[in-house]
């Protein structure tokens, strides 16, 4: 239990890194960002092989990972700083001008961690099976990992890429679905319902797995069971329940907090929430 | 050089210089990957994927998804090539070439054929003529419109050598092949076809051959034309621009596109921050295409050879 304990307190400095990194640039996308920390953290701290110090755009011999919903660019910063990727003072910098921290991720600012330009919503799917075919044929038998919106999935290019990957028989790559029903508007389920998400992600032809994405002892084994079912013809999804907000009681249970940022007395707030573990930046 | 020595009696289509091309570079490069949006024979990509099936993939009627995996594949080492027609390698995916190929600068070669109004009877809704435009308003994109046959093949071989995302826009019609297998083809610098001191003719494209035409008639009517071909429409070849309009004073435009933002707008930027002078276009006058045939529709639409000379004269008497 001590790793899963080690995790849960990466994801709680990671979230804090997260409110002061939007409250000191007064914008960014607080909410999901908080309600996929953990996911983060199990990622990058438990799940994943990659060299933070030597990093190459190439990937060979690494795991790789997409974040196709850019606008949560909060909690990858964070969760690349804290693996060594870049100083973690540079957190600091997050949407400041002339920043390498973007308000979405690039490429154009050759920050270390980052393969691909994401933000408009939709295209980190197309972009990961094409990652995962050049790892096939590189005979590389490295996995490529990616996160998605629920909310992004109306976007039609994501049922493009679900019908392509089980077509490519790709079976080195592991999507997630942050699955927290909420969306700028509102609930996706008002905005533009999915439906059964789980009954079109396997009629596609997906290994589909369902976590509680706020609950890292699950999330772990979750990702470990992903893990063990790649290699067999077919691509995996995880369906990863969360909370937008999780970890902050005023911001959690809405879409609200989409993409405002907290005010000194709200940073304040938050952060008595959140355990500082392994120092802040 | 000059135009009179040209007399092909040859002809071929350039989506098949291109095919050809791509075929050669699986041969020379297994970095190179072929995808196409199920137009594999209007691309003539078939030698490709049938010889190197381990590096094409059939990407189906999906072509948001084709240039996100071919964005994909260039993490890995791999050059990926996209064929299908010029609207749905531009218009269509516009968002994903501006994300995750220019703007993330991948080295994703974006290959168009069936561009502008020669594709012929399939009519408007195919024959887009606003690519060009799109395309060199990305930063980091090269914009590469070829003339012939083996122009093109020649460019499909020089942009795998060309680190950044390309656009490569060639066509369907059976065109006359009026350059050589061993022409040396430099992205980014134009091909003086002729020498002449009264007007330049710049064209790119199918367009190329027409101005060829109506150079040998202006010099049949006395008129001394400077002919350019601009291949690589971004990054322009500024010098070679200027060399030639700093001599005739005037210059005409022929492309088969757009009169907005195509190669007329790219010269006329040159000229108009360096040298301004009087231009004449020769480009569709901002409509939409219709059907029929490839040369019908070039003379409807003002892209004749007639169209060229007479513009010449206008740009002549503007000086």
């Amino acid at each position: 239990m001590s790793d899963i304990k080690n995790l849960e307190e990466l994801a709680s400095q990671i979230r804090r890194d997260i409110v002061r990194m939007v409250h000191s640039a007064s914008s960014g996308h607080p909410g999901g960002s908080l309600g996929c920390a953990d996911y983060f953290a199990a990622l990058y701290g438990e799940i994943m092989s990659f060299n933070a110090s030597n990093f190459d755009m190439d990937a060979k011999g690494e795991d790789v990972f997409f974040l196709s919903n850019g606008h949560i660019s909060p909690v990858w910063y964070s969760t690349l700083a804290r693996h060594g990727y870049f100083p973690i003072s540079e957190l600091s910098t997050f949407r400041q001008i002339d920043t390498r921290l973007q308000g979405h991720p690039t490429t154009a600012e050759h920050l270390p961690g980052i393969r691909m330009a994401s933000g408009s919503l939709g295209q980190g799917l197309s972009v990961a099976i094409g990652a995962a075919l050049a790892k096939r044929m590189n005979a590389d038998s490295q996995i490529v990992y990616s996160l998605h919106g629920d909310g992004e999935l109306q976007e039609g290019q994501c049922w493009e890429a679900a019908m392509s990957a089980p077509h490519q028989k790709i079976d080195n790559l592991i999507a997630t679905v942050d699955f927290n029903n909420r969306q700028i508007d509102g609930d996706v389920t008002d905005v533009l319902s999915l439906g059964d998400l789980k009954a079109k992600w396997l009629a596609f032809g997906w290994q589909v797995l369902e976590t509680d994405g706020n609950k890292m002892s699950e999330l772990v084994s979750t990702l470990n069971k992903a893990r063990s079912l790649c290699g067999n013809g077919k691509p995996v999804v995880i369906l990863m329940k969360t909370e937008m907000g999780a970890g902050v009681d005023f911001m959690i249970g809405s879409h609200k907090w989409h993409g405002v940022a907290p005010n000194d007395e709200q940073l304040a707030q938050a952060l008595e929430q959140l355990e500082e573990t392994v120092g802040d930046f | 050089m000059s135009v009179n020595d040209f007399n092909p009696t040859e002809k071929k289509d350039t989506r098949s210089g291109f095919g050809a091309g791509l075929h050669e570079l699986g041969k020379r490069d297994d970095r190179v990957v072929g995808l196409c949006a199920d137009l594999t024979g209007s691309l003539k990509m078939n030698a490709f994927a049938n010889d190197f099936p381990d590096r094409f993939i059939q990407a189906g009627v999906a072509e948001a998804n084709m240039i996100g995996m071919a964005a994909g594949l260039t993490i890995g080492g791999k050059i990926p090539y996209t064929g299908t027609f010029a609207n749905f390698s531009t218009g269509r995916v516009y968002d994903q070439i501006r994300q995750s190929v220019a703007y993330s600068k991948k080295n994703v070669k974006i290959c168009a054929s069936h561009a502008g109004l020669t594709l012929g009877e399939d009519g408007a809704t195919h024959q887009i003529l606003e690519d060009i435009g799109l395309m060199r308003m990305l930063p980091n994109m090269c914009v590469i419109n070829p003339a012939d046959y083996w122009q093109t093949y020649n460019a499909t071989l020089a942009i795998n050598e060309w680190d950044g995302p390309v656009y490569l826009r060639f066509g369907r019609p059976s065109w006359p092949m009026f350059t050589t297998k061993d022409q040396p083809f430099e992205i980014g610098k134009a091909w003086k076809i002729n020498d002449g001191s009264d007007v330049t003719i710049i064209a790119t494209g199918h367009m190329v051959w027409y101005a060829i035409l109506s150079a040998k008639k202006l010099e049949s009517q006395g008129i001394k034309c400077d002919v350019l071909n601009i291949h690589t429409i971004k990054p322009i070849d500024q010098d070679a621009i200027l060399d030639s309009v700093s001599k005739t004073k005037c210059v005409v435009t022929a492309e088969e596109h757009n009169k907005h933002g195509g190669l007329g707008d790219a010269v006329a930027q040159v000229l108009a921050t360096n040298y301004p002078s009087p231009q004449e276009y020769v480009a569709v006058n901002d409509t939409f295409g219709e059907s029929g045939k490839p040369t019908e529709l070039l003379k409807k639409y003002g892209l004749d050879v007639s169209d060229i000379v007479a513009a010449s004269r206008r740009a002549i008497a503007r000086k």
